[in-house]
């Protein structure tokens, strides 16, 4: 089955973030396909690089980084949700004129119409969140 | 992109406090530019969010409810508001804003756009969506 997701908060704050890359995980294994995943709200922080956790606890940001790599998953961060969080890409760098970036491998900004045409693309929106 | 799917938009939170009732209303305005079949959905504390009379002023946030106003400009003309989570708040519809549509096949007619519906026909017309996205 051809499936997005969309994780609608921020890691190590709330289980939805977990559960998200999860399911992604599984359904991937089981052979589904998955056209796009979509980080909305606080989900915007899943996808900055400076995230640093104690070693002894996962990395959910590289987690994703490191599926993103292994199965060629389309990432997607909400440009608006993004900027007002301070997560920054090369190009949002540049047009806002920041003296960096933050985005982790395998992630992309984007707009909100890559989460209608994921609804409108995939078999199921599946939505993680409170 | 020509198949058209309905989508449904819930919204259950009260329009400050937290970001989604905002957030969502961002996507809603997005998602209209793609002409599928839509809906909103307005449950719990997301029935605060078409209160008419908010004055923001106070919390330092932006006042974002006129915005509720412009829906039926993007063709968004079905609002459904859960009687029960009116009756448990003590509102009632006059305490919404008056949204209205103009339908086209009617010379324009103006029409309005918020219906109250029980938590039975609002949970039979989420069976019939394709996409149900919840803030």
């Amino acid at each position: 089955m051809k499936l997005s997701i969309q994780v609608n908060e921020g890691p190590y704050q709330h289980q939805a973030s977990d559960s998200a890359f999860m399911f992604t995980k599984t359904a991937i294994e089981a052979g589904h396909e998955i056209f796009r995943v979509f980080f909305y709200h606080d989900g915007v922080n899943n996808g900055t690089r400076y995230t640093t956790p104690p070693q002894d606890d996962r990395h959910v940001v590289n987690r994703w980084s490191e599926l993103a790599e292994a199965h060629d998953l389309d990432l997607v961060i909400c440009v608006a949700a993004a900027q007002r969080r301070g997560l920054v890409d090369e190009g949002e760098q540049e047009r806002n004129g920041k003296d960096g970036n933050n985005i982790a491998p395998g992630f992309r900004i984007s707009g909100l119409g890559q989460l209608i045409e994921a609804g409108i693309q995939s078999e199921r929106l599946v939505v993680f969140g409170d | 992109m020509s198949d058209v799917k309905k989508f449904l938009y819930v919204n259950r939170r009260a329009p400050y406090g937290t970001i989604y009732a905002w957030e969502s209303l961002e996507v809603i305005l997005i998602g209209a530019a793609f002409d599928q079949d839509v809906t909103l959905a307005f449950v719990d504390d997301g029935v605060f969010q078409l209160v008419k009379g908010h004055d923001t002023a106070g919390i330092e946030m932006k006042n974002f409810s006129p915005t509720y106003a412009a829906l039926g400009d993007y063709d968004i003309n079905k609002i459904y508001v859960e009687k029960e989570s009116l009756e448990a708040r003590g509102l009632t519809i006059d305490d919404l804003q008056h949204l209205v549509w103009e339908d086209e096949d009617e010379d324009w007619a103006e029409k309005d756009s918020i219906k109250v519906v029980s938590s039975a026909e609002l949970a039979e017309m989420m069976g019939q969506q394709d996409v149900v996205l919840s803030f």
